[in-house]
């Protein structure tokens, strides 16, 4: 999914690094090796990025400058909410939605290009001020999700699957708004995905609120 | 012996136990794990003095073991064990996760590839990075 970009910006001292939540044991790995990446993908299995960075789904993503300081944190990577408007038998998009859901892939590389190119004289990277406006703190309760998410893992990899998995589900009370936890505990379709009713239920309930949290992005449709 | 999962780490403890809501564990092996050292008049963590859990020591002290999960919730960290109390975790509070993502420095991690190898984000350090979450879920 990055690797153009990756391969475009990697010579200008820039690089991809995707961390993939995966808690199965090789879940990433027939994902991986069939887009053959050229940059670093690490695996996840206890979310334990989602937890230092407050991510609550993929793809979310945060720019990092070469000194290690965040100027974009958290936010949904250039996503849009299309899926939730097409066919749910066919994948197929209005095309409206899909011109907006191509268009919001387009300002946000299109944005990272900028930055790339002119470090913190872009206007895509925030200033100190601007960078701590955007950011979402874990409450007291996410804190205790990641806990419990990560004793429920571990768990589940011994074998006991029962309380890990009850574990996992407590995470998921304690912390709603993370889909990350509750499509690593929910149950897979045949492609693979979190994608059964239940998703599609959990979805629905968002009513007008947003699955990928909105961007503050010059030109990003909302 | 008991299993502690701290800071994404799993730690095998051969001086510990759990039992109900306490973790007891040597002095020594606190520090090495938590970096809870014990002083006369509480403990300490990375510079930083800690209150006593209690007024009275017995509730968690016994000898050399201290209740690691009394010192750690003391802390407003989470500490929480299965119900054979043989594996513990004891996480980060949402405090102390904010204050690093208020100071704008990126925390860093250490998470392996496909093939195992280590990799940590501060490996990057001198490239603009882009860190992106995915899942094959």
């Amino acid at each position: 999914m990055w690797q153009e970009l990756h391969r475009e910006l990697k010579a200008r001292n820039f690089s991809v690094l995707a961390v993939a939540f995966d808690s199965r044991e090789g879940a990433a790995r027939p994902w991986v090796e069939k887009a053959e990446p050229e940059y670093t993908v690490l695996v996840d299995r206890f979310h334990h990025v989602a937890e230092l960075y407050n991510m609550v789904n993929v793809n979310q993503a945060v720019w990092i400058d070469e000194k290690g300081v965040i100027v974009r944190p958290t936010e949904s990577a250039g996503a849009y909410e299309g899926f939730r408007q097409a066919n749910r038998k066919t994948a197929q998009m209005p095309e409206d939605v899909a011109k907006k859901t191509g268009d919001a892939k387009t300002t946000y590389h299109d944005a990272l290009r900028d930055w790339v190119a002119k470090g913190s004289a872009s206007e895509y990277a925030f200033d100190g001020e601007a960078a701590r406006a955007h950011l979402s703190l874990p409450t007291p309760n996410v804190a205790e999700a990641h806990a419990s998410f990560f004793l429920g893992q571990y768990l589940i990899g011994i074998g006991q699957a029962g309380e890990g998995g009850s574990l996992v589900e407590a995470a998921s009370r304690l912390h709603p708004e993370s889909w990350a936890i509750w499509r690593q505990g929910a149950g897979l379709d045949q492609r693979g995905l979190a994608a059964k009713a239940d998703f599609w239920e959990r979805v629905d309930a968002l009513g007008d609120k947003k699955y990928y949290a909105a961007v503050d992005m010059k030109g990003m449709p909302q | 012996m008991v299993t502690v999962l701290i800071d994404n780490k799993i730690l095998e403890v051969e001086q510990g136990s759990g039992a109900g809501d306490q973790l007891w564990i040597s002095t020594s092996e606190a520090e090495r794990i938590a970096g809870i050292s014990r002083r006369p008049d509480g403990f300490s963590k990375d510079g930083a003095i800690l209150p006593a859990p209690s007024t009275n020591s017995e509730d968690f002290l016994r000898g050399d073991e201290i209740d690691l999960a009394a010192v750690w919730r003391k802390m407003n960290k989470p500490a929480l064990s299965d119900a054979s109390g043989e594996v513990w975790v004891l996480g980060a509070s949402a405090g102390e996760r904010a204050a690093v993502l208020q100071s704008l420095q990126a925390p860093d991690f250490t998470l392996p590839d496909l093939d195992g190898r280590p990799h940590s984000l501060s490996d990057f350090r001198g490239k603009k990075v882009f860190l992106v979450s995915w899942a094959s879920w």
